[in-house]
């Protein structure tokens, strides 16, 4: 069976001055129809490179040095510039991180909606308000006729990502991309937010693809779950499977460092050391140096990302088979 | 938007109450009215009871009010050199220099946003580097230079254009136009070119970094992610936002054009209220030079209250904030 998504041994360089910097080293994931992946870790890990890699929007100097990007058979990473923006907003949407920043602050909302929809089907102006206005309503917008024609700055935050999430919905995407979408919320309209996004996913059978550092709001969205770190994934496999039996000592470590089953008062744990930064990535295993198992081989050797018993369930690691 | 524009005009008259103060001093500290009244065989004691009669005796703050609320009346005394009310004689003057600072803002716009957004966009193009090396000449370069160059190439060398005066004017309601005969607009290239050379590098500079700063805001990548055309982005989402700050320093670098006119007006023999500033300063014509400073400061206000409310069409957030 084909799948919605495929991304294959993906690698993405920053082409700077003294040569270049690789930020993503060989990222492979799949993604079905209607399925829920979150990609968590540290900040620098490369997930939101991962995302805009996708959608081929890397910001400049990143670009794609090798690997492939699939949907649903087509190779995106090879497609013309025009080709690419057909299907960016139309079969893969992205929301980001801060709906404060997201919007254009001297466009009215219908017009951030509706040029997205004119952008990508031949329909008259009317019927793409009317398509707009749907989407609103699907977002829980209240009286949107009226809100439709505001400026962003006459929103709340939370009112503006649901704007944000109802412009990415508007083509009826194969996929969509959230990249952080809550953090820069408060937590009930995390919740909110949240639950929107998988409720409207169900519904409308659309992949979600949920970049976040937050492993509470992963395990409650998402049906499997990859972890990045220092740009390559270090662990993938289902949700449940992963949060509650983490085999690679990093994962182990960020659910080590919830503060969810501690008694208050006590210190939270952490993983010592810290992420290296991309120019200074360890040989061998990049998290060696932070590990508390690591082996002599681990300092010599990349592990490879392999399945455990369950097929699903694949990690990096020498000392964790 | 009524109180927006309300509390602008308050603002507006409170400067020229300021720069009324700042002429009223300088024509109360230099300028000596009898002087310029009677001649040199009037006594000492002469001249005396004509300051009683004239009320240049009496206290600082009163002859403050008496200047304002003349000046309200539009009457801002008599020029010494053309015996004539002054405003008349500035008047009479203003339409060479706002033709030719119009002309010039119309130059500022037409050159520089495009090639500012072209420089923003393709950065790295022949066309942006040639753009960015030129303005900084341009910047070091002073005013009467470009305009002696230009007279020298395109007056003297090629005799393309005429290099002095307004050519033949037309007078409409009794404003003498340049720009309904050829000759006239002939006459305003090289000057309004010249006047323009001094802002231009600054606008382009500013319409590039403005660009590209926007260009790096989270708002454009969303647009980019929504899959709009480039022209889009650019011109809609990127522009509209550019323009902001752009009108804000257009509106006070408009101001100081009008002030740079005296140079340019020198140099091309330009009529206008710049020339005539010059020749005020030359023979001490204490009262024209303080009605220059006052017309110039009511031009200054208008011009910038005109702009902020065009600001304020632009940016719907101030909008709001005249509203409440």
């Amino acid at each position: 069976m084909s799948h919605l998504l495929e991304v294959k041994d993906l690698e993405v360089k920053f082409a700077l001055r003294f040569g270049d910097l690789t930020a993503i080293n060989g990222v492979s994931l799949t993604l079905d129809k209607g399925e829920r992946l979150g990609i968590v870790g540290e900040s620098g890990a490369g997930k939101s490179v991962t995302g805009f890699a996708i959608i081929n929007l890397l910001s400049k100097p990143g670009y794609i040095s090798a690997g492939r990007v699939l949907l649903e058979g087509q190779e995106l990473n090879r497609l013309p510039e025009e080709d690419m923006r057909k299907i960016r907003g139309n079969r893969i949407s992205m929301i980001f991180q801060d709906p404060m920043m997201t919007l254009n602050p001297v466009l009215t909302i219908k017009t951030q909606m509706i040029e997205t929809i004119l952008a990508h089907a031949n329909v008259s102006k009317t019927e793409a308000t009317d398509i707009a206005l749907d989407k609103l309503k699907k977002v829980h917008i209240p009286s949107s006729e009226k809100r439709i024609h505001q400026y962003p700055h006459e929103c709340s935050g939370g009112m503006r990502q649901r704007i944000v999430v109802a412009i990415a919905l508007l083509t009826n995407p194969a996929l969509i991309i959230a990249d952080e979408p809550t953090t820069a919320l408060d937590v009930t309209i995390q919740a909110e937010i949240m639950d929107l996004l998988q409720e409207l996913c169900a519904s409308e059978k659309m992949g979600l693809i949920l970049i976040t550092h937050d492993l509470g709001v992963v395990s409650q969205v998402t049906e499997r779950i990859a972890v990045m770190y220092a740009g390559k994934i270090a662990e993938i496999g289902p949700t449940q499977v992963v949060i509650h039996d983490p085999q690679h000592p990093y994962t182990q470590g960020l659910i080590k460092a919830l503060p969810g089953s501690l008694q208050p008062g006590s210190r939270l744990n952490q993983i010592p050391g810290m992420m290296p930064t991309l120019t200074d990535i360890p040989p061998g295993c990049a998290f060696h140096p932070r590990c508390t198992i690591s082996d002599t081989i681990c300092r010599m050797e990349v592990p490879a990302l392999i399945s455990r018993h369950d097929h699903d369930h694949m990690i990096a690691c020498h000392v964790v088979k | 938007m009524f109180a927006f524009i309300v509390r602008r005009i308050i603002q507006a008259i409170i400067v020229m109450l300021v720069i009324g103060l700042v002429g009223f001093i300088i024509q109360h500290q230099i300028g000596d009215p009898v002087r310029d009244l009677v001649g040199e065989r009037v006594t000492p004691a002469e001249r005396e009871v004509i300051r009683d009669q004239l009320g240049l005796n009496d206290p600082f703050y009163i002859q403050y009010v008496r200047f304002v609320k003349n000046a309200v009346k539009g009457d801002l005394g008599l020029s010494f050199f053309y015996k004539k009310p002054a405003l008349e004689v500035i008047l009479a003057k203003a339409p060479a220099t706002i033709e030719l600072v119009l002309v010039t803002a119309l130059i500022l716009i037409v050159v520089s946003i495009p090639s500012g957004i072209y420089a923003a966009i393709y950065p790295k193009s022949w066309f942006s580097r040639i753009i960015m090396a030129v303005s900084t000449i341009g910047v070091a370069m002073p005013v009467f230079l470009t305009a002696i160059v230009l007279i020298y190439f395109f007056g003297v060398e090629l005799n393309w254009l005429p290099s002095y005066g307004r050519g033949e004017t037309v007078n409409l309601w009794g404003w003498e136009s340049g720009f309904f005969t050829l000759d006239g607009l002939k006459h305003l290239i090289l000057p309004s070119v010249s006047l323009s050379s001094i802002m231009l590098p600054l606008f382009i500079r500013l319409v590039r970094a403005e660009m590209m700063e926007v260009l790096e805001t989270e708002y454009i990548k969303f647009a980019w992610a929504k899959g709009l055309h480039r022209q889009r982005v650019w011109y809609i989402h990127a522009f509209k936002n550019t323009l902001l700050p752009v009108i804000t320093v257009f509106g006070v670098q408009l101001g100081i054009l009008v002030a740079f006119t005296i140079l340019t007006e020198t140099v091309f023999q330009w009529q206008g209220m710049g020339f005539m500033f010059l020749e005020a300063v030359e023979r001490s014509d204490t009262t024209l030079l303080v009605a220059y400073l006052i017309v110039v400061g009511v031009i200054f206000v208008v011009v910038n209250t005109i702009v902020d409310i065009i600001y304020g069409f632009v940016n719907p957030m101030v909008r709001i904030a005249g509203t409440k």
